[in-house]
């Protein structure tokens, strides 16, 4: 456990970077610091190895004040992730995760050894291991800030907007694997972001930091989302946290079975004929599915003849897909992306259960709203598996 | 040219050329030596960077021949001990070089610094391991200009009777022949691209990464 007791920080020129700050870390979670630029989470992050001394207040590690240890010592045993990776531009991939075992007195051979079953574990390819950072990808070079960071196998590891710099599409790549290599790792993680969407896919806990370095909330995502502490935190959160929210809501869906098209088949006659509760526009449309029975894409059997050899050309993919276990949030969005208006859900294999239309799915928040009377509530499901495949 | 005049003094020449190039190359050498520590010091503590890049730059403007003169009398050496030479051009060096170093570790990107310190480098390690590494081109790309610059400047101090490649000069002017001067200018020259030579490319050797292109 970290925690923060009435720790303060005030720069010389008497801006208050962090006020006060008292809390605590649980041990093997994710805590995600979140706030807008200039609210001292950074700051707050980085008094936790020393890199920045509090004004006031003391910061303890499972009960020892660190300002009784030293500092360099208390470094290498807290993994540090920083933005844009920070690596060293002049050493290869595999020195630069073999850093802090080297400092801690391990042989090179050794450290390299372990270095390069990292870069396993990370998701990255050992060839990379004699390249310079320069010649790695943004998402690559993140890895390899994890792979560093993990490498003494420290029990802490805080990691400051690491995943800010790569593109959308790699940023939520990484995101769900570090959601998976902390499920097998159970780290104590103090995560700093800006992206109230990002604390809220991976943090267990989330503190909101308001400007001049007040702590405005600090609870679980759901809590967050659905019962703000104040009008700083509701605005922070924004205007889709309702929506956001229903990512913590899990309800039973009434997946109605699915007329499906297998891919290479003939189109029958009849197919897209409008299933009953369903619009004309939306009945044209078919579900086609390979011979494993997963989904493929949407045919839209107006522009084919009958008896057309179903080719995937002919084909109208994405649409996300709602997995089991999946929220309400998912749900919708499957419903929503969907050219047919019917999201496909999925079971664990991946083949298809049912469709459901975006109409259903509100019902089913209707009820879920019901049957809590308390609205959105956190914890009602904690799965941080993605379910969008 | 004369080249029978050449020949005739060929082994004169490649003495005051070895010479030459002893002279010029030692108090590079040691200069860097010495505005590697100066250099930092001047990076690491902002109140010193001021005092330490002015009194460089005085010692800079202190005219060479001025130099040679006072030296002896500073050091206790005789005025036509060579020693006198490598003094001062090692301060020349330093001279030049404080400012490059300090300036060159400054541009070492604040994260890779910070990422060092969070990974629980000391400051020194890190400024030896981590920050003087990088700084490695921009330090390469000074010390070009302070070779070559003393290899131009030890010939003044042929006025002491140090002899080098500066004789050369000396005896075209008193003989008003023209021959020892050419030779004289085109080993100047030739030295000077030589040391240039070889610093390229001992920091292409060092620092491989900046040669490492983007890969895929």
């Amino acid at each position: 456990m970290i925690s923060f007791e009435s720790v303060s920080k005030v720069y010389p020129d008497g801006t208050h970077a962090v006020e006060d700050l008292s809390l605590e870390i649980p041990t093997g979670r994710i805590t995600v610091f979140v706030g807008p630029s200039g609210c001292g989470k950074t700051t707050s992050v980085r008094m936790i190895n020393r890199m920045i001394e509090p004004t006031h207040g003391t910061v303890a590690i499972d009960g020892q004040d660190i300002s009784t240890v030293d500092a360099a010592t208390l470094r290498r045993g807290i993994g540090y992730v920083i933005q844009s990776a920070g690596l060293f531009p002049h050493r290869t991939v595999l020195d630069n995760v073999a850093t802090v075992p080297v400092l801690q007195g391990r042989s090179r051979r050794q450290a390299r050894a372990a270095a390069a079953e990292l870069l396993d574990r990370v998701g990255l390819d050992r060839t990379l291991s004699g390249r310079y950072p320069a010649q790695l990808s943004g998402g690559q070079q993140q890895r390899v800030g994890v792979a560093r960071a993990l490498a003494a196998d420290p029990p802490v590891m805080l990691m400051d907007e690491p995943f800010s710099a790569v593109d959308p599409v790699v940023r939520a790549q990484l995101q769900d694997e570090f959601i998976r290599l902390q499920g097998e790792l159970g780290k104590t993680i103090v995560f700093v972001t800006h992206d109230i969407d990002e604390a809220v896919k991976l943090g267990d806990l989330i503190a909101v930091f308001a400007v001049g370095g007040r702590l405005a909330q600090y609870a679980e995502p759901a809590g967050v989302l659905s019962r703000p502490a104040d009008d700083f935190v509701a605005d922070f959160v924004g205007r889709d946290r309702g929506y956001r929210a229903l990512s913590f809501v899990a309800g039973d869906l009434p997946v109605r079975p699915e007329q499906t098209l297998v891919l290479g088949e003939r189109v029958p006659p009849g197919a897209g004929a409008a299933a009953e509760g369903i619009s004309v526009d939306h009945g044209r449309w078919a579900l086609v599915v390979d011979t494993g029975h997963r989904p493929r894409g949407w045919l839209d059997c107006t522009t084919v003849p009958v008896d057309h050899r179903v080719t995937v050309e002919d084909l109208v993919l994405g649409g996300s897909l709602a997995g089991p276990g999946g929220s309400l949030r998912i749900a919708l969005d499957a419903a929503l992306s969907s050219p047919s208006g019917r999201g496909v859900a999925v079971d664990d294999a991946g083949t298809v259960v049912g469709t459901i239309t975006a109409g259903e799915v509100l019902s089913a928040i209707e009820q879920a709203r019901r049957s809590d009377a308390s609205g959105l509530t956190a914890g009602r499901t904690l799965d941080k598996q993605p379910a969008v495949r | 040219m004369n080249w029978e005049w050449l020949q005739r003094n060929e082994q004169q020449i490649l003495a005051w050329t070895l010479e030459h190039v002893w002279l010029a190359a030692v108090p590079t050498i040691l200069g860097l030596l010495l505005a590697l520590p100066v250099g930092a010091i001047a990076h690491r503590y902002r109140w010193s960077y001021g005092t330490l890049i002015t009194l460089a730059g005085l010692l800079y403007t202190i005219p060479s021949l001025a130099l040679f003169v006072v030296l002896p009398g500073l050091m206790g050496t005789r005025i036509l001990d060579p020693v006198n030479v490598v003094v001062a051009l090692t301060l020349y060096t330093l001279a030049l070089l404080v400012r490059v170093v300090a300036d060159a570790l400054d541009a070492v990107p604040p994260l890779v610094v910070a990422s060092a310190t969070a990974m629980g480098y000391k400051p020194l390690r890190s400024l030896v391991t981590v920050q003087l590494p990088l700084a490695i081109p921009v330090i390469g790309a000074g010390l070009r200009v302070a070779a070559v610059s003393n290899v131009s400047l030890v010939s003044v101090a042929v006025l002491l009777g140090i002899p080098q490649l500066g004789q050369l000069f000396i005896t075209g002017f008193q003989l008003d022949f023209f021959t020892p001067i050419i030779a004289g200018i085109v080993l100047c020259l030739l030295l000077a691209a030589i040391f240039d030579t070889i610093i390229l490319l001992t920091v292409r050797l060092s620092t491989p990464w900046t040669r490492a292109v983007p890969g895929r």
